[in-house]
Order: structure tokens, then sequence, then C-alpha cells
């Protein structure tokens, strides 16, 4: 397994640098087009939110795997996870937010110890709660075994990460093992009812290119991941989401490694979407840090934006109007959320 | 200009080829979206094609545009690799169904 990029003492490991590398890393880097002025041109700078929908808690970076895309830099060398005290404040603020949605992510979710009594706290609101698991979890030793049954319970929405429906394109992105465990815990999860008809026991799919290339349609990978994993495995998911990967943290590293940076951006920069860049998640989205701290999305997060509202940057001082009155804060990563047919958390956006 | 005659950069100016003739470049190029959309072939179906004939006519250019393509579209290295030998099959076979004229001529001209 590879180390974080922390762990390695990687240069990367620093948000000032990446946003550096983002914007002067190389004359073709620095020629590329400003984000806020492609936006501008179509009259989306400054980049306001919309009506906030999705209150996404990243609850710690702490994982068993370390994927080599991975935005958040996490792994089980990171130790940075949301504290029970950061959790009860969420709660407050929930039970007046206008969001629907709980959106929950890592790392890996489950591995914070507070885990399951935020989750049962959360499913008191009545709102939609997401758990972004990375099915490997559901394997990685007993205590886990038992966590289809726990989502079940909270009537959970489940989105999990598998880049493809084969075992090589898996592992080269995820890690050694991580296929067959995945299939496993996919297994598991059709067990307790989710991803079947009839249920209502949501199990979608996220599917990241393994390389330095570009997700196509998402209704086509759609078709391909349901008629492959049922004909190979016998597994049912509900959506496939296609999500770009963002060129920051981890996936920034193996650009640069392996000389396709450059032509990656451009490609991003080119494929540029003015209907994508309309629907972009950090619109109706608010992302919380480990530590409480409050930003426009998760990529934001991990490049250490947080959001322009200087009074208003930590959950102690959270103000939901106020939120909804900030700029988006925008950066040649941007690029990432608006290349073709867009990319959030809930796949494409146009 | 490159030292060379063809440079991969080149491949990202081809929608630039419309300044010595917007006509017939527009005309060409709504053809080629249109030839490439879902219809009676899946799009995926499409690119695959696509890859094979590129390998036929020996394009760099699309070897490499259809290569990434097949990639976005989840096509894996195998069915790559199989319709790569779609298009040698289709090129050998070419080659030695000639074989044919050789032995008549042969025969021919032979006691």
């Amino acid at each position: 397994m590879i180390q974080s990029l922390k762990a390695r003492k990687s240069d990367l490991a620093n948000s000032d640098i990446q946003v550096k590398q983002l914007n002067t890393f190389s004359d073709r880097i620095s020629a590329l087009e400003p984000f806020t002025r492609k936006m501008k041109k179509v009259g989306l700078f400054p980049l306001k939110p919309t009506q906030l929908e999705i209150f996404q808690i990243n609850v710690g970076k702490m994982c068993n795997q370390t994927c080599k895309h991975c935005h958040v830099d996490a792994g089980p060398d990171r130790k940075e996870i949301m504290t029970r005290e950061t959790m009860e404040k969420i709660l407050n603020i929930l039970k007046s937010s206008s969001a629907h949605t709980v959106d929950l992510t890592g790392g890996a979710p489950e591995m914070n110890k507070n885990f399951r009594w935020f989750v049962e706290q959360l499913s008191l609101f009545k709102k939609n709660i997401i758990v972004r698991c990375n099915l490997t979890i559901i394997m990685a030793n007993k205590s886990y075994n038992d966590l289809p049954e726990f989502y079940k319970k909270h009537n959970i929405h489940i989105v999990s990460s598998l880049p493809y429906y084969e075992k090589g394109k898996t592992d080269s992105q995820r890690g050694d093992g991580v296929f067959q465990d995945s299939i496993e815990a996919l297994k598991k999860l059709n067990a307790a009812g989710y991803g079947k008809p009839d249920t209502g026991l949501k199990l979608d799919l996220v599917y990241n290119p393994s390389g330095a290339f570009l997700p196509g349609s998402q209704i086509g990978l759609e078709k391909d991941f349901k008629a492959e994993l049922m004909r190979l495995f016998g597994i049912e998911f509900n959506q496939l989401f296609a999500i770009t990967n963002m060129p920051i943290s981890r996936y920034l590293d193996y650009l640069i490694q392996t000389d396709n940076y450059e032509a990656y951006m451009e490609k991003l920069v080119n494929a540029f979407n003015p209907t994508a860049a309309k629907g972009v998640m950090c619109r109706n989205t608010i992302s919380i840090g480990w530590d409480g701290f409050i930003y426009d999305c998760d990529f934001n997060q991990m490049l250490d934006m947080k959001v322009a509202s200087p009074d208003h940057m930590h959950l102690d001082n959270y103000n939901e109007q106020n939120l909804q009155q900030r700029s988006v804060i925008l950066n040649q990563h941007c690029y990432g959320c608006t290349a073709g047919q867009g990319s959030s958390c809930g796949g494409t956006t146009s | 200009m490159s030292d060379t005659y063809y440079d991969p950069k080149d491949l990202g100016k081809f929608s630039k080829i419309s300044e010595f003739g917007p006509d017939l470049s527009k005309k060409f190029f709504d053809y080629y979206g249109e030839v490439f959309k879902d219809g009676a072939l899946s799009a995926r179906e499409k690119s695959l094609i696509a890859l094979a004939v590129s390998h036929a006519v020996q394009c760099p250019y699309c070897i490499d545009a259809y290569t990434t393509d097949g990639l976005e579209k989840g096509i894996n290295e195998k069915q790559m690799m199989e319709a790569v030998h779609v298009a040698a099959a289709i090129r050998g076979g070419a080659s030695l169904v000639h074989g044919v004229q050789m032995m008549n001529k042969v025969k021919k001209l032979s006691m």
C-alpha cells in the first residue's frame, strides 16, 4: 500500500504548493485561461450559491485505503478525525438548516469512532443521509461486517466507488485486493436489500477514470457496469455517477509524475461547458472539515480555501443566512467540475 | 513549424483547418459529429470501429484520439486489442487474398 503524500513528506502535501502548481507549474499551465475569467464570460462570476440543499461533512482523513487519485490524501497514516464535540455542533445547526441532505464522507467515515452514534443522531432529523462508503471497510474486520444491516436500519443512501467492473483497473487505482473485497461487500449490500428493486435502499456507484483521461457518457458507462456486474457477479445497483478526477493532491501528484499534467489541464479547459458550470455542486452545498471549518466544497477544503465569509468560517460562528450571501472561491482546479458533462459528488451536472 | 511530419500537438489544432476553408470544414465537422452519435450502433461501438480503422489507415492522430476516447467510454485494453487485431486481420487478409490473383496468373501462364 502506498503512503499518503503527507507521510511521504511530499511538497504536494502542502495546499499552498498545490495552488501554485495549479497556476504556475510551467508556461503551458500559466497560459491557460483563468477559471474566473472563463466564468465571467458566461455570466457566472462572481459565483453565488443557490438554495442550500446538501450539508457535506468530512468526518476525518483516516482510511483503510490509499487510492492513487484521492483528493483528500487519506490513508491509514492520517490521524485527523472529527470529534464528538464537533458532531454535536453540527447536529445543533442541522435542527434549523434548510439542507435536506447530509452527505458523510472521509477518508473512510466508518473509521471515526463516533460514526455510528452520529448517524443515529442524524437519522432523527428525517433528512436524506448519504454515506460515501469505500466498500472494503465492510470487509476490513469483524467489527465492520454488520455495516450493511446498520445502514439498512437507518435507511442510509450508500454511494461507493468502483472504477471498473474488472480487477486490473480497480486495483491499479485503489490498491491490491480492493476489487475482490469490493465485490464481496457489494454482495453483502445486495443481500441486505441495497440496490434491489422495490426495497427503497439506494446503492449508487461512483466511476472515476483509472488514469489521465475524462469520464465518458454516464449513461453509457452505467449501462456497461450494470450488464457486466450482473453477468460476472450477479450484482445490482441503482445509479452510476461518473466523476472527473480533480487535479489536486494525490491525483495531481500522479499527473505530474507521469508527465500527463499539462495535457490533462488543457483537456479540462477545452472541455469547459457553461451548462455544467451553472450546475456546480458548490452552489447548493456546504462542506464541513473534520475540525469544524467551513468550505464551498470538499475540493476547496483539501486546498484549505475556507468560505469567503470571514465571520462565518467555522461552525462556532455558523450563520446560514450570511453564508448564502458569499461568493464561491474559485481557482484552476474548478475546471474539473465544469468539463464535458460536468462533475459533482452526484455525477454529471448537465 | 515542427522538425517532424507528425507532432502530437497538431491533433489539438484539427479544428483550425477551418482557417483555410471554413465552409467545407464546417460541413465536415457537422457530419463527423453526427456520425459518432448513438444510433443503430452505440457511440461505444463506433469508437471501437474508429480505433480499428485508425490502425488500418495508420493515422497516429486517430490512434491517439480513439485510444483516449475508448478509455473514456469504458472500453478496456482487451477489447481495444481485439479491435486492432480485426484491423490487422483485414489488412493481412487483403494482401493474402490477392494471392488468388497471383495464382490465377501463374496458372494462366504456366503449362
